[in-house]
């Protein structure tokens, strides 16, 4: 398996009213080892979903170039979106099933770790956002993804809902590594999750800084440990306190 | 239950005002032209023993139900992809606009005159008239299609046939049905017309012979075996389809 890089020298939108066009990109450059987990952290509307739409082939408009070529082959992406974009007429199973090529021989692991073993056959409108999501994510790993992206999947659920997706997430991720990017403005999710963070400015978007998250997996369970590190990034990087 | 119940009884209490209301005013104008109920279902019964109503209501229903098939399938296919594809759209809307305005009678003249009195010429001609409304009808909820799902469609790579099975299908679903009820009134009344011109049988050839006789009972008799079979298409097959296709909903 190969790295990821992504080199994006220009990505503009053109605003039909006025034929003025806005660079949301600019000389973007990054790169994700294998089974590395990265989070992006930037401002909103710092063009972080152009980047995750880029990444999974659905916006071609941009100059540049994503190698995250395998072998030749197309690599699997799974996108976990900001809304979880499930069909509302099919079941939580066909959802999770249509998604994926082949038959989800871990289906009910999936379900059960994620506490859904019993709305298999629910449709998503009698669904709460939270398990909405936790469904979008179970569609994500359930096709085995080369790529993860994830565009703040957590944001709305509530802190306790919200620790415990983010814990299931390094569970699942742990037994099948890939690489993720997850992109968020909530630096504490951030440093629980990471590998490397990096942070981005806007109007175009650009690197800031990357910084690997030093805490071992183990410890970052601990609140005091992550808040610890959070005010010490504030201090070795006082640039990126305008980022948030 | 008991909402079911008394729903069933205001129905049934408005169809008898109904015919309480055509009788009273039969029996008032005491004339030819307006046959009190009980005559007129004298008559339908007559009519259903003979064989007469059966044989000219079977091949208007078989015509309304070929043409109404071919116009629904035609009209989807082309719907969808003018409501997907802006230039093709912009170039055939004037089309359609032309199609839409153009009289159901000229549509059905200029058929029999093209093509002779033939039953293909009778089918066309329904066809005809009704493809526009479909297709117009059908561009809508082209074009108002979730792009949100439609992205993830593609990020995980459903196929073609995935993506309209499962995601663009459902959402279209409520405009076929609205394609489908507006469809079934128009051609209806338009296969009467095209029968009536030229045809020698069906609905529309025995209204019309009825309409040189006078026999307004007749006439009648018909009308209440033609609506009472639409309200039974409506109640036994579009109901439960619909019904079918919204289990999903809250």
């Amino acid at each position: 398996m190969n790295d990821l890089t992504i080199n994006i020298t220009d990505k503009s939108y053109l605003n039909s009213t006025d034929k003025t066009s806005k660079q949301v990109v600019k000389d973007l450059q990054l790169n994700l080892a294998n089974n590395e987990f990265v989070c992006l952290v930037g401002p909103s509307g710092c063009g972080k979903t152009t980047l995750l739409n880029i990444l999974a082939g659905l916006d071609t408009d941009f100059s540049g170039n994503i190698s995250l070529n395998e072998n030749h082959k197309a690599p699997k992406v799974g996108y976990v979106f900001q809304n979880p974009r499930l069909l509302p007429w099919r079941t939580v199973q066909e959802n999770i099933e249509l998604a994926s090529e082949e038959k989800i021989e871990t289906l009910d692991f999936l379900l059960e770790s994620m506490g859904l073993a019993t709305e298999k056959d629910t449709f998503p409108a009698h669904l709460s956002l939270g398990m909405s999501r936790r469904v979008a994510i179970i569609r994500a790993f359930a096709i085995d993804p080369d790529l993860l992206l994830m565009d703040e999947p957590f944001v709305s659920l509530d802190p306790p809902t919200a620790r415990q997706a983010q814990q299931l997430l390094i569970d699942l991720w742990s037994k099948r590594p890939h690489k993720v990017l997850f992109v968020t403005h909530d630096l504490r999710e951030a440093i629980t999750l990471a590998d490397r963070l990096i942070f981005l400015n806007s109007n175009p978007m650009s690197v800031i800084t990357e910084i690997p998250v030093a805490i071992p997996r183990k410890e970052r369970l601990d609140e005091a440990k992550i808040e610890q590190f959070r005010q010490q990034l504030f201090i070795d990087y006082p640039e990126i306190t305008a980022l948030l | 239950m008991g909402f079911i119940y008394r729903r069933s009884i205001l129905t049934l209490l408005s169809i008898s005002a109904f015919l309480a209301l055509w009788h009273g005013l039969a029996w008032y104008l005491n004339a030819e032209t307006l046959p009190p109920p009980f005559t007129v279902a004298k008559v339908l019964m007559t009519e259903i023993q003979s064989g007469q109503l059966t044989h000219h209501l079977s091949k208007t229903l078989y015509r309304l139900s070929i043409s109404f098939s071919i116009a629904m399938l035609l009209g989807c296919a082309i719907g969808i992809v003018l409501g997907r594809h802006k230039k093709l759209d912009h170039f055939l809307d004037n089309w359609l606009v032309i199609f839409l305005n153009i009289p159901a009678l000229v549509t059905i003249i200029l058929c029999y005159v093209w093509f002779g009195l033939t039953e293909t010429a009778a089918i066309l001609a329904v066809v005809i008239n009704k493809l526009p409304n479909v297709i117009v009808t059908i561009r809508e909820g082209a074009r108002a299609l979730d792009t949100e799902l439609l992205d993830m469609a593609k990020c995980y790579r459903f196929s073609k046939r995935k993506t309209l099975r499962h995601v663009i299908w459902p959402q279209l679903h409520p405009f076929v049905m609205a394609a489908t009820r507006s469809g079934l009134a128009l051609i209806w009344k338009i296969v009467l017309v095209v029968e009536m011109l030229g045809r020698s049988d069906g609905m529309g050839y025995q209204l019309h012979l009825f309409f040189q006789l006078f026999d307004v009972a007749s006439i009648l008799a018909y009308t209440v075996a033609f609506v009472t079979l639409i309200q039974g298409i409506e109640l036994l097959i579009l109901k439960p389809l619909d019904k079918h296709a919204q289990r999903w909903r809250r």
